[in-house]
């Protein structure tokens, strides 16, 4: 690397400050959060009455999952349920 | 948590792709700023275009990590979806927004972008330090903390914050030498 001194350091520093934490927290739990939505594509699938129950109140089904009905979210268990993984 | 000073990029992807649940969250932790500042200062979007991208880029991440060829280079894999989310993210304000949305000034947007790649090179070389010198640096620098809030929150007098930082400041520039 370039021989920075010490006030280049502390701006470059400065150039990365952390990330909203919940921000973090929200990808950190990315994992168990995809988990929730297996499950609760995999329930959706058993049955017409349970997917259409599903689609028809998608934010009310991710919060009985334990899942924060984002949009994000919102879309991505639309998109599997009509068979496009994201 | 992981010890960031012994796992590299390249271990800590091949534990994620063993479905550890750990190290994923450490290689979120460990990209969280890159990924930030790229949507934040490089791309100047939105707080909530940018948190949009900074989730949908983790995301990405995590579904697609089986097709990254070259684990050690996921620094990069990562750095190139966040700037295309982000550029994807602009043309759609523009196409929104058409009279008031712009594109923000490419020179200066790359300027951004050149100087957190080298700030995360700074970042990754911080690993090296001892465990105070990574806080103390980090809280007056990144977090733009004060003497003060940094003595009342690691429980050392205020008078000793200015070398304790200037200490670690010459730690960091010893350690940036062997690189």
């Amino acid at each position: 690397m370039p021989d920075f001194d010490e006030s280049q350091i502390a701006r470059l520093l400065a150039a990365l400050p952390p990330a909203p934490d919940a921000w973090v927290h929200a990808a950190q739990q990315l994992p168990a959060a995809r988990a929730a939505l297996d499950t609760l594509v995999a329930r959706a699938e058993t049955s017409v009455e349970a997917r259409e129950s599903t689609l028809r109140d998608l934010e009310a089904a991710l919060e009985a999952e334990g899942l924060a009905p984002e949009p994000a979210v919102v879309a991505e268990l639309l998109a599997r349920l009509n068979g496009r993984a994201g | 948590m992981l010890s960031g000073a012994v796992v590299s990029d390249e271990q800590l992807v091949a534990r994620c792709r063993q479905g550890d649940e750990q190290a994923w969250a450490e290689l979120v932790r460990r990209f969280s700023r890159y990924v930030y500042a790229i949507v934040a200062k490089g791309y100047r979007l939105s707080d909530a275009d940018a948190e949009d991208v900074f989730q949908e880029v983790f995301a990405r991440v995590y579904t697609r990590l089986d097709t990254l060829r070259d684990d050690a280079a996921v620094r990069a894999w990562i750095g190139q979806l966040t700037r295309h989310l982000a550029t994807d993210r602009l043309r759609l304000a523009s196409n929104r927004e058409s009279a008031t949305a712009q594109l923000p000034d490419r020179g200066a947007s790359d300027a951004a972008l050149e100087q957190i790649e080298i700030a995360l090179d700074l970042h990754d070389a911080m690993r090296g330090l001892p465990d105070n010198c990574r806080d103390i640096l980090d809280r007056f620098f990144a977090r733009d903390q004060s003497y003060q809030t940094i003595a009342e929150d690691l429980a050392i007098p205020s008078g000793t914050i200015a070398s304790r930082i200037s200490r670690c400041l010459t730690k960091l520039r010893s350690e940036l030498e062997g690189r």
